[in-house]
């Protein structure tokens, strides 16, 4: 049998084979990896759900939002209110509405204006959380931060691993509807899309609500993990900074891009900072410009320019002597 | 309490001073290059630390000012002519181009912070300067902030003089409009833009000492002081020199009843209150152009 016919034939089959398998694999790895690994794997799976929700949004549209790390923080303070009353899967579900519910609130506030005013409002959006709870929680529990139950590791991972599961096919499904394809036309164009008919607020807010409400179901798992939390753990700006990096480094164009994005700085924090706390924020920066200003389509967009490039090189090779004169001319 | 409402009142103009000619810098920044300077506050924040360091070599801070200035200045060009102009050159649309400036000017910002807090850590430096009281009128204010907002208010007047009258001033506000018709007219709109990047820089370069001989900076206040910026900016209109001051002070004066008479963590709630109604009411600011 023709195998590499049957590879072409059967391209996305293979491809649904291998991340079935994948999830299969990730979802056994408490079995034998260790608790080490394990929550190495969930602190990935976290910035995979909020790199790739963020890329969704702000990459296509190119309305920057600076806050992811305002819709995560509500995650986590709505798992902190929530803890006693509820079972843990009601609240994960919870924590995305309320966060859906926010993001709609500050999009229909901002979104119908130019995307300056969008990035400005977002920018101090996670400081503005960060005190208004801290009131909040003084004027009505008289004490600061709250201590959480610490929860199975095994149990939070594959919640998280199923989070990011749906988050991923969700964010796959919407990038190939009409709504995706809404957002792409906003992001080339915003008033040609508008004429085109397309209802541009109501896109703009509806998704950037939806990628709000990932960011805000990953925050009430993350929240058994920190145990101890207050304001300003809740609402840190590294969350808002690295999905940020992570979806601009794997690049924006493709589903996968963020995804490889976290993977690999997950990794590389794990190895760098304990060592050198100050100087990998600012090694991470550096990245951040580097690949906004070369590599636009950042690490994943090599890929189809080296193939490129690849088989130029292949075809030329091939034809050998016969291009040589035709070069000299 | 409420006998303090006057006093409060005029510390806030006096504040509002400082917040306008942050303002200003950042308006000219967006205004002229379509940069929205989210670093704006990190500048600020390496000025005033560096003023610390002047101050413990015996040196004043007006006089650190006038070091600081100029130096955030050169970086401001630098950063400008590095980075902004060739992302400039290889976006493909003015839209792209504040999307992606605005995630440069993002990782600068992380970079200066961190940069700030390897050289000078995470503790309060204080360099306080000029802060005899003044009594006026049965009202305490301090020497320092009378001096603080006299000098960021001739420089506002300066600026706007150097805008409206002066050979230059007409280049960057013709740029401003329409570079590319700027450039036909014989601008030199490249070394315009830088110009005007490295004057934003400037102002920030000035307001860090003189908030520092205030109220004690230390590394972490890049970011208020941002947020402070970006909301006198949309208050006042995005752009106009004398919107930046009235934005200021109507800023300057509610951040010092809040702390005053409410609760001091709750200025940043405020001012977003201020924000969101104004983005539903007049997104232009108060002397914004449609």
């Amino acid at each position: 049998m023709d195998i590499t016919g049957f590879i072409s034939t059967h391209k996305k089959l293979l491809l649904v084979v291998f991340l079935v398998l994948l999830v299969v694999f990730l979802a056994t790895v408490p079995l034998y990896g260790g608790i080490y690994n394990v929550r190495v794997l969930t602190a990935a799976l976290t910035m995979v759900i909020l790199a790739v929700s963020w890329a969704m949004f702000s990459g296509t549209t190119g309305y920057m939002s600076l806050a992811p790390a305002a819709f995560f923080g509500l995650g986590i303070y709505t798992m902190c209110v929530l803890e006693k009353q509820l079972p843990f899967l009601v609240i994960v579900v919870i924590g995305g509405l309320v966060a859906f519910a926010f993001a709609l609130l500050v999009g229909l506030v901002t979104l119908r204006l130019k995307g300056i005013y969008f990035a400005i409002f977002t920018f101090g959006l996670v400081v503005f959380m960060s005190e208004l709870i801290n009131y909040l929680e003084v004027a009505i529990r008289q004490a600061h931060g709250w201590h959480i139950t610490p929860l199975d590791n095994t149990m939070l991972f594959h919640t998280m691993l199923g989070l990011a599961v749906v988050t991923v096919l969700a964010i796959y499904f919407i990038r190939r509807s009409r709504y995706g394809l809404a957002m792409m036309s906003i992001g080339g164009n915003e008033e040609a899309a508008e004429h085109m008919g397309i209802h541009t607020t109501r896109v703009k807010v509806f998704t950037f609500a939806i990628s709000s409400m990932f960011m805000g179901a990953a925050g009430v798992i993350t929240a058994p993990i920190l145990i101890y939390i207050n304001s300003n753990i809740a609402f840190s700006f590294y969350y808002s900074f690295m999905p940020i990096l992570m979806a601009v480094f794997g690049g924006m164009g493709q589903l996968y891009g963020p995804i490889v994005g976290a993977v690999v700085f997950t990794y590389l924090e794990r190895l760098v900072r304990n060592q050198f706390p100050n100087y990998f924020m600012i090694g991470f920066g550096i990245i951040l410009v580097v690949v906004i200003m070369f590599l636009p389509n950042g690490i994943t967009g090599l890929v189809p320019m080296l193939q490129g490039k690849l088989s130029g090189v292949i075809a030329r090779l091939r034809k050998g002597g016969e291009a040589e004169p035709h070069a000299n001319t | 309490m409420i006998e303090r409402v006057p006093e409060l009142i005029i510390t806030g103009i006096l504040a509002g001073g400082l917040y306008g000619l942050l303002a200003m810098g950042l308006s000219l920044q967006y205004g002229v290059c379509r940069v929205l300077n989210i670093t704006h506050g990190e500048f600020v924040m390496l000025a005033a630390v560096l003023t610390y360091t002047l101050a413990t070599l015996g040196i004043n801070p007006l006089v650190a000012a006038a070091i600081a200035g100029p130096l955030m200045f050169a970086i401001g060009f630098l950063l400008h002519i590095t980075l902004f102009r060739t992302l400039k050159a290889r976006t493909p649309s003015p839209a792209v181009f504040e999307g992606s400036a605005l995630l440069v000017a993002f990782g600068i910002m992380y970079i200066m912070l961190h940069v700030g807090k390897i050289g000078w850590g995470g503790l309060r430096l204080p360099c306080y300067y000029l802060s005899e009281k003044v009594m006026f009128a049965g009202m305490t204010f301090f020497k320092n902030q009378i001096v603080a907002f006299a000098i960021s208010v001739a420089i506002g007047v300066a600026v706007y003089l150097f805008l409206t009258r002066s050979r230059l001033g007409r280049a960057i506000r013709a740029t401003a409009e329409d570079s590319a018709t700027a450039g036909l007219m014989g601008v030199n709109t490249e070394l315009i833009l830088a110009l005007a990047f490295g004057l934003g820089a400037l102002m920030a370069g000035i307001a860090g000492p003189l908030s520092a001989m205030i109220s004690a900076p230390s590394t972490a206040i890049g970011f208020q002081n941002t947020v402070i910026a970006l909301i006198v900016v949309t208050l006042g209109g995005l752009g106009s020199v004398p919107g930046s001051f009235i934005g200021g002070i109507i800023i300057g004066i509610v951040n010092l009843l809040v702390l005053g008479l409410w609760e001091p963590v709750l200025t940043v709630p405020v001012y977003y209150g201020i924000l969101m109604i104004l983005l539903l009411v007049r997104p232009t600011g108060i002397l914004g152009k449609k």
